[in-house]
């Protein structure tokens, strides 16, 4: 008796491992669900790249400084530390709906939620970016003469940058799956379809507006890559970083 | 042209890191700090410039108290050496060199002049390895740029914090004769830290011995060798004193003039020699005594019994 191929005898372990999912099965008929509502998937796929790009800038804002601050100011590094720590222990779900209140129903209110839940990945990831710079290497920017500011602007923050651009990198990705949760509170995105698909229980539309999401978040952290290329740093080192 | 007097640093932690330390380093001079790890003699160093502050007495820095001066500006005109690990990795060796004379704000074209003359000094030619980052390059050459990096200002004094230390020991030796060269010509007055006595001997016009937060000796390699001061001082340089004697005594120094005596045939030696490759020399040739030839005339001749009175002045030089 001739046995099958190795890689043939694969195929049906995969169709049996992916079944619950029914995701291939589904897959065209998302795509025609796509195609058939193209402006509003638009429409929702904007919103989602402006809920999680205007809350991750808002944390690069806040969490970069900060992250400075607590490595020129030792003693106030633990409560930095504590307060990004506690702003990632709180679910995101209670964020937004604690900002119900303040900021009511929509946009603002998701993006105050996202913004807090982005912000202790870059925080902790500068503060170790910077504290990682060699003490010989800094010593030796002191001693030549260089000035707290010329050190941190020339010696610490562009040694820092591929620790830091993990830090935006992996918050970026943590913001895209964590926006799916804006629908809540009438903030948009391709939650929208995902919930909705969900609860009507229609496969296709819970699909359509999911795996756009995926092929968002590759491309963010892609994007967040060719920026620090840009910026001088060393994409692939915060490559390996992102995947540690 | 800098003086310590009465100089004590004493940690926050209560540890007294050095205590009481007075000498004096003479312009031009090349003066080693030298002692075991945690003795004191970096932390001396940094005093000059100002990383570290001293607890009582003062730093002059020609005749001025270091205090009054800006930390900034004494750091930019005081070059600063330390193992290849200083090396800034994220710029690349140009503009590691570049650092100072940019933070002085000299123009771009005065920098590029500058940067070109100092890699071609160190061998590392700016074409070749301008662009480079240190990270590409070997020990030696990640040192050598350190060097070119603190001489780039055009500093009157260097610090040089265990500079070749992390470096293998045919490295260390070709680098340690490359700098002495150039120092040679550039008249800079150096401090300069190691915990080898040997790199003391070698590099040193004056050597200051510590013991823990103690200036022990402080004295001519010379006079250091054949008059240890006390037990510390003769433990440390070691049961081959007599041997180190001779690596820092040069051949003119022992050798005696020749009074038209048959010499036996065998290759000369100079009288810029050590003594220990005289000896050397001696031993491998079997011969009892050898001539001296400056420019291949022979001007003296060196016996065993010379190279063992190396300590004896009635010997007479030339």
């Amino acid at each position: 008796m001739v046995s099958a191929p190795p890689e043939l005898a694969l195929v049906p372990l995969l169709e049996i491992a992916l079944a619950p999912l029914g995701i291939f099965e589904e897959l065209p008929g998302a795509y025609d669900f796509i195609t058939s509502n193209w402006s509003q998937f638009l429409h929702h796929l904007w919103t989602h790249i402006k809920l999680v790009l205007v809350s991750e800038l808002l944390a690069i804002l806040v969490a970069v400084p900060l992250g400075i601050a607590a490595t020129r100011f030792p003693r106030a590094k633990p409560t930095i530390k504590g307060f990004g720590n506690t702003a990632q222990t709180i679910p995101t779900l209670a964020i937004i709906f604690l900002m119900l209140p303040v900021t009511g129903i929509g946009f603002v209110t998701a993006v105050a939620g996202l913004f807090v839940y982005a912000l202790l990945p870059i925080l902790t990831n500068t503060i170790a970016g910077i504290e990682d710079v060699e003490d010989g290497v800094v010593e030796a920017a002191r001693g030549m003469g260089m000035t707290d500011t010329e050190v941190l602007r020339k010696i610490e923050l562009p040694k820092a940058i591929p620790v830091i651009f993990a830090g935006i990198r992996t918050s970026s990705v943590i913001g895209v799956g964590t926006a799916y949760l804006a629908f809540f509170v009438g903030g948009g995105g391709l939650g929208t379809w995902v919930l909705q698909g969900i609860k009507l229980y229609n496969m296709e539309m819970a699909i359509a507006g999911a795996v756009p999401g995926a092929l968002l978040a590759i491309t963010l952290d892609s994007g967040f890559a060719l920026l620090e290329r840009y910026l001088g740093g060393d994409a692939q080192q915060s490559d390996d970083l992102v995947s540690a | 042209m800098i003086e310590f007097d009465n100089v004590t640093k004493q940690y926050d932690d209560g540890t007294v890191a050095i205590e009481d330390i007075s000498f004096e380093v003479e312009e031009g001079t090349t003066t080693v700090l030298v002692g075991p790890s945690g003795c004191g003699k970096t932390t001396t160093m940094k005093l000059v410039n100002r990383l570290i502050e001293p607890t009582e007495g003062t730093v002059y820095f020609e005749g001025t108290d270091i205090e009054q001066k800006d930390e900034i500006e004494l750091r930019r005109d005081v070059g600063y050496v330390i193992q290849e690990i200083g090396l800034f990795d994220h710029m690349t060796v140009r503009e590691n060199v570049a650092t100072v004379p940019k933070l002085k704000g000299w123009d771009d074209d005065r920098i590029r002049e500058r940067v070109r003359e100092l890699l071609e000094l160190m061998d590392l030619p700016v074409e070749e390895y301008g662009d480079q980052h240190p990270t590409e390059l070997s020990g030696g050459q990640r040192q050598r740029v350190g060097v070119a990096r603190a001489l780039a200002a055009d500093p009157d004094v260097m610090l040089m914090d265990e500079p070749f230390g992390a470096l293998d020991p045919i490295t260390r030796a070709e680098l340690q004769d490359e700098f002495l060269d150039i120092q040679a010509e550039l008249d800079v007055t150096i401090l300069f830290v190691t915990h080898s006595v040997e790199e003391a001997l070698k590099m040193g016009d004056r050597i200051a011995i510590f013991d823990v937060g103690e200036l022990v000796q402080y004295d001519t390699p010379q006079n250091v060798l054949e008059n240890p001061k006390n037990d510390f001082v003769r433990d440390f340089i070691g049961q081959d004193r007599e041997l180190k004697k001779l690596q820092v005594t040069p051949v003119r120094k022992v050798m005696y003039e020749t009074n038209g005596e048959r010499l036996p045939d065998v290759d000369p030696v100079a009288p810029s020699d050590t003594a220990q490759i005289a000896l050397s020399r001696l031993l491998e040739t079997d011969a009892g005594r050898l001539p001296v030839a400056r420019d291949g005339e022979v001007v003296g001749v060196v016996e065993e019994a010379d190279l063992r009175g190396t300590s004896d002045p009635t010997r007479g030089s030339i």
